[in-house]
């Protein structure tokens, strides 16, 4: 009934390359990095995963601070309860989101993290796509007096509303926009010292560009059955190169070789799990400090995570390829590309279900998993609908599980491995696995 | 086939049950064992009752299936399945119209929505609190200094209900004794116990969606104030059964039955 689950390595012998190591690689290089920014007078930003302008950034040579990823590495690397306890010591409640507590936490450690000293940032930049985002950064400028600029991005506005490139309503987003990014510029000519170099700007996208056109066939080779990677595993190592090295040639060079790796998996027939059973798609934002335990429930019964909304919620919208930057006109095409995929990043949470139906079609999956966030409301609050949206009018197996994104006493390993295993054994009830189809040839863009 | 019989023991929180059927799937021997004992030995200690209920041999056991949140201590069985799966074959067993099971038990507090076919198409558990489970009763019975069996006939009683506001199990106890304190009758107080677990129960029944025939199960089901509440609030009828609290135990009995004899097919 079950299959062996499997912490094998993903490399091949074609190419050698292993997307788990060099991630990893890449992610100590841009830690090592960010330890020696203070020292070296260059400016760092604090920056969020979505809606933040980094290509600016980049074009300034800020270096780059992520705190949520900050705060999931904390869980990733086991050290997260320590980070949230100190917050709670200080008054924080447990109610508020971990990120920020384990952010709070390191802020009272003298930003000393598990992978190394985190600079004082010379500018944070926050946004509307998460309304925690706007009192984090509230924490950093009382506390530690760093200069804020939040950027107001127009999201979804009803249900069945569609901003689509080129149309009236764009434009108008894409004007909001713009504006705000001038403003951005002027502050980032004052704290660096340098003009905006445009040719600079349009370099930094190009390289975009290619991440993102490799990051859509990434997205689509998993598509094939068997799916070549996990969505919630592997996937999350990609989606933080996505945001830490966006617009960088090492994060071009990383996708490349990616998109390469998995196309030749998928030639060879290879699969993530050696007998995959169920594809699934996994809805909601991970749980990192117990990620790798939560799928190997899953891996255990031949279930793969083929996709998950948290792909393209991270990414900031980022999983259309009309979504690509127009490098002849660079401060434009980033104010209507960001218009654009603030709307889509923010109504992949809030009007989940179309979306949901749209991808459960294309990656062919036989279920989805809910994943609610104790301490966050804001990405939880709307599963029980989309969830009872999916089993009555589509009749779509689904699942419920709870636990928190970094914070490990919301993981309850027991009430959590029950409720995968009662899900597997009503998929075998109702007639589902061993997987038999045969999964199309994905369509492919050229970088 | 070396047996004629086939067991299911589950092993839960506070109780653990077992249950042997004959070729037929009738029950043959049963058996309850508390949780005062060994966690180790447990599992054993109610199989080895159960054989001794049925008058047969351990030999004679053909395949036992372990459910519920110590189904990995029945070492002597072949196979693990949860107490949803084995809940609902049960409950279908017992009342084969049966479209919705609500099972209580002692920290979980289930709701399955059953297929025509007795296939489980959805399900939901009570999450990281034991509210609305068989716990909160236990804080009762603890505040009261009554036996669990005594509590749902006196709640029956009750004129003027008190309503328990907190959700919080632990919580429970205190507002309880604060009741009492104040001099409100202890029925009443018991009755407000039982609205709030039946409030819990019947609110989380309603997210997978309720069906007729609803079967009640688990241990709390021998509780007669939590049935009358249970189809009151439902608006519905409410099967239970003198076996309901055995009913994962049957179901995973029954799942044993069908592994042997899928296994001779094969």
């Amino acid at each position: 009934m079950t299959t062996t689950v499997t912490d094998r390595p993903t490399t091949s012998a074609a190419d050698g390359f292993d997307p788990r190591i060099e991630g990893q690689r890449l992610f100590r290089d841009w830690y090592a990095e960010l330890e020696q920014a203070n020292e070296r007078n260059q400016p760092v930003a604090n920056v969020f995963v979505m809606g933040n302008a980094v290509e600016i950034l980049r074009a300034f040579d800020f270096k780059l601070v992520f705190p949520e990823i900050n705060s999931l590495q904390t869980g990733v690397r086991k050290a997260s309860e320590e980070y949230i306890r100190l917050s709670e010591d200080y008054g924080m409640s447990p109610d508020v989101c971990s990120y920020v507590k384990a952010d709070v936490g390191l802020i009272l450690k003298e930003n000393k993290h598990p992978a190394g000293r985190i600079p004082k940032a010379s500018l944070a930049i926050a946004s509307n796509m998460c309304g925690t985002f706007i009192k984090w950064a509230e924490i950093w400028e009382r506390w530690l007096k760093t200069p804020t600029f939040v950027l107001d991005l127009p999201g979804q506005r009803s249900a069945g509303f569609h901003v689509r490139p080129g149309d009236a309503q764009h434009a108008a987003d894409s004007r909001w926009v713009e504006a705000q990014f001038t403003e951005l510029i002027e502050r980032c000519e004052k704290i660096t010292g340098k003009k905006l170099d445009l040719d600079k700007l349009a370099e930094i996208e190009d390289r975009a560009n290619r991440m993102v056109i490799h990051w859509n066939n990434v997205m689509r080779l998993n598509r094939v059955c068997p799916a070549p990677y996990n969505a919630m595993l592997d996937g999350l190592t990609f989606i933080g190169i996505m945001n830490v090295y966006r617009g960088a040639e090492e994060g071009v060079e990383f996708m490349r070789r990616l998109d390469e790796h998995l196309q030749a998996k998928v030639a060879r027939g290879e699969g993530r799990v050696a007998d995959e059973r169920f594809r699934l798609l996994f809805s909601g934002t991970p749980c990192y400090v117990s990620m790798r335990r939560l799928v190997e429930l899953f891996e255990t019964w031949g279930g793969v995570f083929a996709y998950s909304d948290y792909l393209t919620f991270a990414a900031g919208g980022m999983d259309a390829s009309e979504i690509l930057y127009d490098t002849s006109r660079p401060l434009e095409s980033l104010a209507e590309v960001t218009a654009l995929a603030a709307q889509r990043g923010l109504s992949n949470q809030f009007f989940a279900h179309e979306r949901l139906e749209q991808q459960i079609h294309d990656y062919g999956t036989d279920g989805v998993v809910f994943h609610g966030i104790k301490s966050c409301r804001f990405v939880s609050s709307g599963m029980a609908d989309t969830r009872e949206y999916l089993s009555r009018r589509l009749d779509v197996p689904t699942l419920y599980i709870e636990s928190d994104l970094i914070d490990p006493r919301y993981w309850s390993d027991a009430q959590i491995k029950n409720r995968v295993d009662a899900f597997f054994e009503a998929l075998h009830q109702r007639g589902g696995g061993p997987v038999t189809r045969k999964a199309s040839e994905p369509e492919r863009t050229q970088a | 086939m070396s047996g004629k019989y086939f067991a299911g023991v589950d092993v839960g929180s506070t109780q653990t049950k077992a249950i042997i059927v004959d070729e037929r799937g009738a029950i043959v021997g049963r058996a309850l064992a508390d949780m005062e004992t060994s966690m180790k030995t447990i599992a054993q200690d109610a199989f080895r009752a159960a054989l001794d209920n049925a008058g047969i041999a351990e030999g004679d056991v053909e395949y036992v299936v372990g459910t519920g949140y110590g189904r990995y201590n029945v070492q002597f069985g072949r196979e693990q399945v949860t107490e949803i799966s084995c809940h609902a074959r049960g409950a279908v067993t017992l009342f084969p119209g049966t479209r919705t099971v609500i099972d209580i038990g002692g920290q979980d507090t289930k709701a399955i929505r059953i297929g025509p076919e007795g296939n489980v198409l959805n399900f939901t558990m009570n999450d990281k609190c034991a509210a609305g489970t068989g716990r909160f009763l236990g804080a009762a019975s603890f505040a009261l200094e009554m036996s669990l069996g005594a509590l749902g006939p006196l709640a029956l009683t009750s004129q003027n209900p008190v309503r328990i506001t907190t959700t919080c199990t632990v919580f429970a106890e205190s507002e309880i004794i604060s009741h009492l304190a104040k001099g409100i009758l202890p029925e009443d107080v018991l009755m407000g116990v039982h609205q709030a677990i039946t409030s819990r129960c019947v609110s989380l029944a309603r997210r997978v969606g309720i069906e007729s025939e609803v079967t009640f199960t688990g241990g709390v089901s021998r509780n007669v104030a939590m049935v009358r509440l249970l189809s009151d609030e439902l608006g519905l009828p409410v099967n239970v059964s003198e076996d309901a609290h055995f009913c994962g135990a049957l179901g995973a009995a029954l799942v044993a039955h069908d592994r042997a004899h899928a296994a001779v097919a094969a």
